[in-house]
């Protein structure tokens, strides 16, 4: 409103002209040095990595000369060491799996802060879960043969604690996510807290929690096959045999089982999960 | 402001009212009450309106009684028991003796109307029943009565997501009649619903409350529809009762104290 008492000079339409950018010049600075700091970052890793020219330059050949030894795959071979094995690894995958959900259901109702209001609770059972994520399944495999000695039950174990983190995240973020509505309503209608889990709480996970144990089972299939090159079960120790005597032929036979599995257990997780919503 | 009001009222009075509230204060942040010395008694039957502009602690003062919100201090009996300061399983006899009707329905939307309506009965029944599915058939045989009142009697068993709003708020009446409750609390039942429905469903709660000899408090922002169906009506500003009488002595100025301005009436 002053603009107009008072006379503006030079372009009188200058104040109409209004410009817009998507970024103020703080911020475009900003992106240019995250872009420097990235390309900067990748030149370094380059440098040190340490590349040797030679090997790099003979890699074809060598991959050639393997597919070569691994070609026609020892499919007699496949009955009944390898068979047995790719059971054994099945059965530590779901093994794995139940037991996970034993450790994870408990742990994740505990870190859920709208189920579990005391703070420290919540912060033992989030560092739980990240503790149980930050170890690869092959170190957790490698601490339980030293418990267990080497066998399918160190499989088992690894696969588990391995799971837990993942499967407790999801489900305590499923438990966040529900809507207070209908637990509000059953303790209005005197509902015990057990009642209310029941009838307002898993009602309302149900879907997510049966899509995470199948997700969950889907990957710890393919986990639990490498499990056996640090001896706990299943058929990674075939694998691990059959390279270290320079078997190729029996070792393509036992990467091809591996690939029939996770592809059978991918088509047979895609249907259920889709017929559970 | 409560203070002069705390004394207990002669016994004979008390027996007629079906709830007693006296000087009830609710502060969610210390310092700041959003509900400031609430004196209440409500009759043993009927509906009583509680009108108001939105955070003015309507919605506070039910969640207060039946203890879905803590209050801070003030008394509040239902039939001479005494609600504030119940704790674990004495909290959960009385809640039971409360039904609630609310503005979102608060239905189990995966569980069938059958299933949510008998969902009332959870302060009842024993654990292993709810899991098991095990109802009662007393209360099977109850809640297939109030789904006819209802008037949705084939939609048993049909999950509640299936249903429009005011089915949803017709099953949430069911669940709330199915305690048996001694006095029912609505908050906002009619807000997220057409006008059409929202009377519909406002006409099944007073017949059915009626017929059930369950009082009503309802918290309600239509006018129209409070003066239509209650039998008294309270006005709330500010955290206080500034109103409080039949429809009839409603007039413009107590609207003006009420929602503030005038523009809009």
């Amino acid at each position: 409103m002053n603009s107009m008492t008072s006379p503006s000079f030079g372009d009188p339409m200058a104040p109409l002209r209004r410009e817009w950018t998507r970024h103020t010049p703080g911020q475009r600075l900003s992106r240019f040095a995250v872009w420097l700091v990235c390309v900067a970052a990748i030149v370094w890793a380059v440098r040190s990595i340490d590349i040797i020219p030679e090997f790099l330059a003979d890699a074809p050949e060598q991959m050639a000369d393997l597919l070569i030894r691994m070609w026609p795959p020892n499919v007699a071979h496949y009955y009944p060491e390898v068979h047995n094995a790719l059971i054994e690894t099945l059965h530590i995958a779901t093994l794995g799996t139940l037991f996970c959900f034993i450790l994870a259901v408990p742990l994740a109702l505990m870190a859920a802060r709208n189920i579990c209001p005391i703070k420290p609770l919540n912060v033992v059972a989030q560092f739980s879960l990240v503790a149980s994520r930050s170890v690869n399944s092959l170190v957790w495999a490698l601490l339980f043969v030293a418990i267990f000695g080497p066998g399918a039950a160190a499989g088992v174990f690894a696969i588990a604690f391995r799971s837990v983190g993942f499967v407790g995240k999801l489900l305590s973020e499923a438990l966040e996510e529900t809507n207070h509505g209908p637990r509000e309503a059953l303790r209005a209608a005197g509902a015990s807290w057990g009642a209310e889990m029941l009838k307002g709480v898993w009602p309302q996970v149900q879907p997510a929690f049966w899509g995470i144990a199948l997700f969950r089972w889907d990957i710890n299939v393919r986990e639990s096959a490498v499990l056996g090159l640090v001896g706990a079960g299943g058929i990674g120790l075939v694998l691990d045999d059959a390279i270290n005597f320079f078997q190729w032929d029996r070792v393509s036979t036992v990467l091809l089982a591996i690939l029939a599995v996770v592809l059978v257990a991918e088509i047979i997780v895609t249907r259920l999960r889709s017929r559970l919503l | 402001m409560s203070a002069t009001l705390t004394a207990a009222p002669p016994p004979a009075t008390r027996l007629e009212h079906a709830l007693e509230i006296r000087g009830l204060f609710k502060e969610y942040t210390a310092g700041k009450p959003v509900l400031k010395g609430i004196d209440l008694a409500v009759a043993a039957e009927g509906i009583t309106a509680i009108i108001g502009p939105s955070g003015t602690g309507k919605s506070t003062l039910l969640r207060c009684i039946n203890r879905l919100v803590e209050p801070t201090r003030g008394e509040i009996r239902l039939r001479g028991t005494e609600l504030t300061g119940l704790r674990g399983r004495d909290l959960r006899l009385a809640r039971r003796r409360i039904g609630m009707v609310f503005q979102e329905y608060n239905l189990v939307e995966r569980l069938t109307v059958m299933e949510n309506v008998l969902s009332g009965r959870l302060g009842y029944v024993p654990f292993w029943r709810a899991w098991l599915r095990k109802y009662p058939e007393a209360d099977i045989q109850r809640a297939f009565m109030l789904l006819d009142a209802v008037g949705l009697p084939e939609h048993a068993t049909r999950r509640a997501d299936a249903l429009s709003g005011g089915q949803r708020q017709r099953v949430g009446i069911a669940r709330a009649l199915m305690q048996r409750p001694e006095i029912l609390l609505a908050d906002e039942p009619t807000s997220s619903l057409d006008p059409r429905t929202a009377v519909e469903v406002l006409e099944l709660l007073a017949k059915l409350t009626a017929a059930e000899n369950v009082p009503v408090i309802i918290n309600i922002h239509n006018v129209d529809l409070a003066k239509r169906y209650a039998r008294r009506i309270v006005g709330m500003a500010g955290g206080s009762v500034i109103f409080d009488g039949p429809p009839e002595a409603l007039q413009t100025h107590h609207l003006q104290a009420i929602y503030g301005g005038e523009d809009w009436l």
